[in-house]
C-alpha cells in the first residue's frame, strides 16, 4: 500500500523488538469479542490512484459545475475568481501540512499569516480586533450571540428578519440548550431592511441585535441609528457579513459602531466547495476581547529580542480552561484564512475596491435587464451584487426548469423559507465579476421564456 | 549570465567554522527573515488584473465607503515570495516526523487534494438544485456508508465542521433522546480526568454538571469508581477509547451496558480511532455516539489548525435526533436532501441545525479518496502499523525515559513518558524544545494532565522503520542531556527561526494586530 512505508521485515524486526510475536498480541486489550478477524467483509479493497480518480470523477461529473454555465446564485456563498497562485500558497506543503502552531520556534510561518489575518479582517470589518478564523459563518454569528450573553449577562437576542435563514436555524438550535430568548422574524419581499422595527424591539433585556449587512435578498441600510439604540438600552450591535467583497464598496459595520462582526470569508480566495470548509470571520472591539471564542495570535519577542508571534489569551480555551471555556472550540479554518489572507495581500486596497466596483455596476446592470422581462418586478433599491425579483408566480419551479435548460439562476426564496406564500415568488441573484453580460443575457431570455 | 571562461573553480576554504560574520540583512542564506505585509505592501498596489469598471450608476443607498480600508497590496512575485518564505518558518509532515499525541498527524496524500479541487466539487455551489449537485450528495453518502460499515453504528451525522463539533453534535442528540423519553431531569455527565479539555467543555456547554472519574494507577478509567456514580441523574459519559494514555479501555463494554442500564448514553471521543479502525466496532462496544476528525485518521491536512470535520456515528436509538440537514437514497436510485422543510414528515425529532449547509464537503471529498484508497484491507493495516510503530518507541526508550503505564501492557497507536527522572530544573519543555533542535516537532507535552510532565508520542502509520529508529536515537540523545542536567538544553532550541519566545508578554499586553509604528507608539 503506497502510503505505508513498512515491509514485512520491518514489522517482523519491530515485533521482537517489542517482545511480541505476532501484531495480535498488541492489541490484546480489545476483548477478543469484539476483535474483528480480517477485513470487513462486504467493503472493497485497496486501489491504484488510476482507479480511485477514475471513481472520483464519475462522481464529479455528476454535477454541473458553477463555471460551467451562467450562474447567479448567492445568498451566503459567492463565486469569484481565485487568482492561481492563492491555490498554490496554500499548497505549500509547510502550511497544509502543519498542525495548530503549538511550538511556536518552528511556527512562525502560520502564526504570522494568523497575525496578517486578524489585522486584514479587523481593517475590513472595522473592528478593533480580529480572531484567527472560526469553523464559519453560521457558527461565528452563533458564537457572537452567546459571547453578547457573557457580556450584557442578559439572555434575549432580537435576530434580524434578513439574516440567513441557515444562521437563524443554527442560534435557534443552540438556543434551545443556552436557554437564549430569540426573537425572530421572516423578511417581507419588499425594499424594508427594517431599521426601525428593529428599533422598536430593543429594550433593557436585550442582549444583542444581530443584523445581516447585506441582508439574505441583498439589501443594505445604515445601522449607525441601530447601533445608538442599541448601546442606549446597554445591548450591543452584532452585524453579520455573507459577502466581504462588499466592503470594499461600502461603509463596514464597524465604522457604525457595530460592537461584534462576524461573517463568512468564503468570497475571498476560498471557492464554493459545495459549502466546506469556509472561514468564519470574528472581530469586536477592544474592550471585549477577552470575552471573545476562537484562537489569537499576538505579537512578542524570543530570547534575543527579535519580534514573533505565539497562540495568546488561550485561558479562554477549553484545553485550559475545560469546563469555564468561553466555547468549546477546538479548530478553527487556518488554511482557509491563509487563503483568504493571501487573496487580500493579491488584490490589495485598489483592488479589492475596484472588484467590489465590478460586482456592483455588474448587478446594477443585471437588474436593470431582467427588470425589463415581462412580469419580473426588481424589489431591491439600495444593494450590493445581489438584488431580490419579484416574480408573477412560484420561484422555485423556475429555478428548477432554468437548470435544464443549462442555467443556474439563483436561490429561490422558496428553498430557503419553505411554506411562507409570501415569499414563495422572490429569486435572488447574485452577480459577480464571473458574470458576464452573456450570461445575464441567457438568464433574460429563458427567464422570459419560462414565464411567457 | 556567463559561465567562468578561466577554467578556475572555488575550493573548500580551510575553515570558516569562526568567521561567519553577521549580515547586512540580517538573514543566514536560506534563513530568511520575512516582514509583514503592512510593512512591505502599498494600498495602491495590486496583483490582480481586473477588468475595466463598467459604466453605471451606483445604488449604494448613501453607504459608498469613506474611509481607507488600509489592505495593503503586494504583485504576484513579491506575493508568492512573501508567502513561500513564511513558509519556510514552519515545521510539516512533509518535513518530517510529527508526533504530537493525540493529534494523528499521518501523511496527507495529494491525490486527495487533485480530487478536491475537479470542478465538479470544487466549483459547486450548496444551494443549486439537487438535480444539479447529484454526484456531491454521492460522495457524501458513499463516504457515510463508510463511515456507519467501520464504525458498526446505525447512522452518520456529517455536518460537523470539527471534532468539538461532533462532540457538541453527540451531545445535543443525547439531550434530544432524553427528553423524548422524559427524562430531560438528568443533568451530569461523567468525564475521566484524562480526557481532552473539549470534553467537558462540550457538556457544560449543553448544560450539563461536569463531574471527573478517576484514572487507575494502570493509565485506565477506574471502572469502579465509575459504576459507583451511576445513577438516575447521569446523562451520559463521555470516554476516550483508545484513550489519552494511549491504553484501549478494556472495560467499554462493561461500562457500556452498566450505563444503559441505568437509562444513560455512551458518548466516546474518537479522536483516537486511526488505532482501531479495521481492527474493532464501537459499535460492537456499546457506544451511542463518536465523533470521527476526518482530519486524523482520514489523513485529511491540519493546515496549521484547520479546517477540521468531524462526522458522528449514531446508534439506532440516537438517529431519530440526528441535526440536519442529511442526505438519503431514494429507491430509484437518486439522492435528496433532508433539511427543515422535508424533515417535518419522517424526521421529527431531528434537534435541529447546526451549520449552514452540509459540512465540510471539500474534507469529505478527501476523506473518501483515502478511504478508498486504502480499502478494508488497507485500513487495518493502518491500525496495525500505527500501533506497531508506537509499541516500538514505547520499548526502545522505557529505559531510558520514565514510561508510567509501561507495565500495563502493549499501548495502541500513542506512547506516554513523563517527566520522571530528569535532572532538578530540568522539565518536558526542555526536552521539547531540544528536539526542535534535532529535526523533530516535538510530541505532545504536558497531556494528559494524569500524568506529571507527561510526553505523548504518536508517530502514525507513515513513517518508516528508518525515520522512527532516527527519532528513539534523537529522543534518547535529548532524554540524556536533561538527565545529565545540561544546561544548552534550558535555552533550547538554539537551531529554529526563533528562540524561546515570550508567552507571558504576550498574554499580558496583548498585540492582536499591527498598527502603524506611530500610532502604536501613541497608544503606549
Amino acid at each position: 500500500m503506497r502510503y505505508l512505508p513498512l515491509t514485512d521485515t520491518d514489522r517482523q524486526a519491530m515485533l521482537a523488538t517489542i517482545g511480541a510475536a505476532t501484531i495480535d498480541d498488541l492489541f490484546v486489550d480489545v476483548p477478543e469479542a469484539a476483535r474483528l478477524s480480517g477485513p470487513i467483509a462486504g467493503l472493497p479493497m485497496h486501489a491504484s490512484e488510476m482507479a480511485v480518480e477514475r471513481h472520483m470523477s464519475a462522481l464529479a461529473a455528476k454535477n454541473v459545475a458553477a463555471g460551467s454555465v451562467p450562474f447567479f446564485l448567492g445568498c451566503g456563498a459567492y463565486k469569484h475568481h481565485v487568482p492561481a497562485s492563492v491555490d498554490h500558497i496554500i499548497q505549500r506543503g509547510e502550511f497544509l501540512t502543519a498542525y495548530t502552531p503549538y511550538q511556536p520556534e518552528i511556527a512562525q510561518g502560520t502564526l504570522q499569516v494568523m497575525f496578517e489575518f486578524q489585522t486584514q479582517v479587523a481593517r475590513l470589518l472595522g473592528t478593533d480586533v480580529a480572531n484567527a478564523s472560526m469553523y464559519d459563518g453560521s457558527t461565528a454569528c452563533w458564537e457572537a450571540i452567546g459571547m453578547a450573553r457573557r457580556i450584557t449577562k442578559r439572555a434575549k437576542a432580537i435576530l434580524s428578519p434578513g439574516l440567513h435563514p441557515h444562521y437563524v436555524s443554527v442560534a435557534k438550535t443552540m438556543a434551545k440548550y443556552t436557554g437564549d430568548a430569540l426573537d425572530t422574524a421572516t423578511p417581507t419581499l419588499d425594499d424594508d431592511f427594517g431599521i426601525d422595527a428593529l428599533i422598536a424591539k430593543i429594550d433593557g433585556e436585550t442582549s444583542c441585535v444581530v443584523v445581516q449587512y447585506p441582508d439574505i435578498l441583498g439589501r443594505i441600510a445604515d445601522l449607525t441609528a441601530l447601533a445608538d439604540a442599541c448601546h442606549a438600552n446597554k445591548a450591543l450591535l452584532i452585524a453579520v457579513v455573507t459577502e466581504p467583497v462588499a466592503l470594499g464598496a461600502i461603509r463596514s459595520p464597524g465604522e457604525m459602531d457595530a460592537d461584534i462582526v462576524v461573517g463568512e470569508g468564503q468570497s475571498l480566495g476560498v471557492g464554493l466547495q459545495f459549502g466546506g470548509p469556509y472561514v468564519g470571520l470574528f472581530g469586536c472591539k477592544d474592550k471585549y476581547v477577552r470575552q471573545m471564542p476562537g484562537r489569537l495570535c499576538g505579537e512578542t519577542v524570543d530570547a534575543e529580542g527579535k519580534r514573533g508571534f505565539v497562540l495568546t489569551l488561550s485561558t479562554r480555551e477549553q484545553h485550559i480552561r475545560r469546563e469555564k471555556a468561553t466555547s468549546n472550540i477546538c479548530t478553527s479554518s487556518v488554511l482557509c484564512a491563509l487563503a483568504m489572507s493571501a487573496h487580500m495581500t493579491l488584490l490589495g486596497e485598489a483592488g479589492l475596491r475596484r472588484l467590489a466596483e465590478i460586482n456592483h455596476l455588474g448587478a446594477a446592470a443585471a437588474a436593470d435587464r431582467l427588470a425589463q422581462v415581462p412580469g419580473v418586478e426588481v424589489v431591491s433599491n439600495a444593494f450590493f451584487n445581489e438584488f431580490t425579483l419579484k416574480l408573477p408566480r412560484e420561484a422555485r419551479p423556475v429555478v428548477r426548469a432554468l437548470a435544464d435548460r443549462g442555467i443556474l439562476a439563483g436561490v429561490s426564496l422558496g428553498r430557503l423559507y419553505p411554506g411562507d406564500g409570501d415569499l414563495a415568488n422572490g429569486l435572488v441573484i447574485a452577480v459577480t465579476e464571473t458574470t458576464t453580460q452573456d450570461d445575464v443575457e441567457a438568464l433574460a431570455r429563458a427567464l422570459a421564456e419560462e414565464l411567457a | 549570465m556567463t559561465i567562468n571562461a578561466s577554467g578556475w573553480r572555488p575550493e573548500r576554504p580551510e575553515t570558516n567554522a569562526d568567521t561567519a560574520p553577521a549580515t547586512f540583512t540580517g538573514n543566514r542564506a536560506l534563513m530568511l527573515d520575512e516582514p509583514l505585509i503592512f510593512e512591505v505592501g502599498s494600498t495602491e498596489t495590486t496583483g490582480v488584473d481586473l477588468a475595466e469598471v463598467p459604466a453605471g450608476t451606483s445604488r449604494l443607498g448613501g453607504l459608498e465607503r469613506a474611509r481607507a480600508i488600509g489592505l495593503p497590496g503586494l504583485s504576484e512575485p513579491e506575493t508568492m515570495r512573501h508567502y513561500t518564505r513564511l513558509s519556510r518558518q514552519n515545521y510539516a509532515i512533509d518535513l518530517g516526523l510529527f508526533p504530537l499525541g493525540s493529534c494523528t498527524m499521518k501523511h496527507n496524500p495529494r491525490l486527495n487534494e487533485k480530487m478536491a479541487r475537479l470542478p465538479g466539487f470544487a466549483d459547486v455551489h450548496p444551494l443549486q438544485p439537487v438535480d444539479t449537485v447529484q454526484g456531491a450528495f454521492g460522495v457524501i453518502h458513499e463516504l457515510a456508508e463508510w463511515l456507519i460499515t467501520l464504525t458498526g453504528m446505525h447512522s452518520v451525522a456529517m455536518s460537523p465542521k470539527a471534532g468539538a463539533h461532533g462532540e457538541l453534535c453527540g451531545i445535543l442528540a443525547i439531550k434530544a433522546a432524553l427528553d423524548a423519553k422524559g427524562e430531560g431531569a438528568r443533568k451530569v455527565i461523567l468525564v475521566p480526568e484524562s480526557a481532552h479539555g473539549t470534553n467537558p467543555a462540550t457538556a457544560a456547554f449543553a448544560g450539563y454538571a461536569v463531574e471527573n472519574i478517576p484514572a487507575s494507577d494502570a493509565g485506565r478509567i477506574d471502572t469502579d469508581a465509575l459504576l459507583a456514580r451511576l445513577g438516575p441523574d447521569v446523562a451520559a459519559v463521555m470516554i476516550t477509547n483508545p484513550n489519552t494514555c494511549g491504553l484501549f479501555e478494556r472495560d467499554m463494554k462493561t461500562i457500556s451496558d452498566a450505563v444503559h442500564a441505568v437509562g444513560g448514553f455512551v458518548y466516546c471521543d474518537g479522536a483516537n480511532f486511526n488505532a482501531i479502525v479495521g481492527k474493532v466496532r464501537p459499535g460492537d462496544l456499546g457506544i451511542d455516539a463518536m465523533h470521527i476528525n476526518l482530519h486524523k485518521t482520514f489523513s485529511t491536512p491540519h493546515g496549521g489548525g484547520g479546517p477540521g470535520s468531524g462526522p458522528v456515528v449514531l446508534s439506532a436509538a440516537l438517529s431519530p435526533f440526528a441535526p440536519l440537514p442529511f442526505v438519503v437514497k431514494q429507491s430509484d436510485g437518486k439522492f435528496a436532501l433532508i433539511e427543515e422543510e422535508s424533515a417535518g414528515d419522517d424526521h421529527p425529532h431531528s434537534f435541529g441545525r447546526m451549520v449552514a449547509f452540509h459540512g465540510q464537503m471539500g474534507m469529505f471529498t478527501r476523506a473518501l479518496t483515502y478511504i478508498l484508497s486504502h480499502g478494508a484491507d488497507g485500513l487495518r493495516q493502518v491500525a496495525e502499523d500505527a500501533v506497531l510503530n508506537a509499541n516500538y518507541i514505547l520499548r526502545s526508550l522505557e529505559g531510558t525515559l520514565s514510561a508510567p503505564f509501561a507495565a500495563s501492557g502493549p499501548c495502541m497507536h500513542e506512547a506516554l513518558f513523563s517527566d520522571d527522572g530528569l535532572a532538578e530544573g530540568f522539565s518536558t519543555l526542555d526536552v521539547a524544545k531540544g528536539l526542535i533542535d534535532e529535526g523533530f516537532h516535538p510530541m505532545t507535552v504536558y497531556f494528559p494532565l494524569v500524568v506529571h510532565g507527561a510526553m505523548l508520542v504518536e508517530p502514525t502509520e507513515t513513517e518508516s522503520k528508518a525515520g522512527i529508529d532516527q527519532f528513539i536515537g534523537a529522543l534518547r540523545s535529548v532524554a540524556e542531556r536533561a538527565k545529565a542536567g545540561d544546561a544548552s538544553l534550558k535555552t533550547a532550541p538554539h537551531f529554529a527561526p526563533r528562540s524561546r519566545l515570550d508567552e507571558t508578554q504576550a498574554a499580558r499586553k496583548p498585540v492582536l494586530v499591527w498598527r502603524e509604528p506611530v500610532l502604536a507608539a501613541a497608544a503606549e
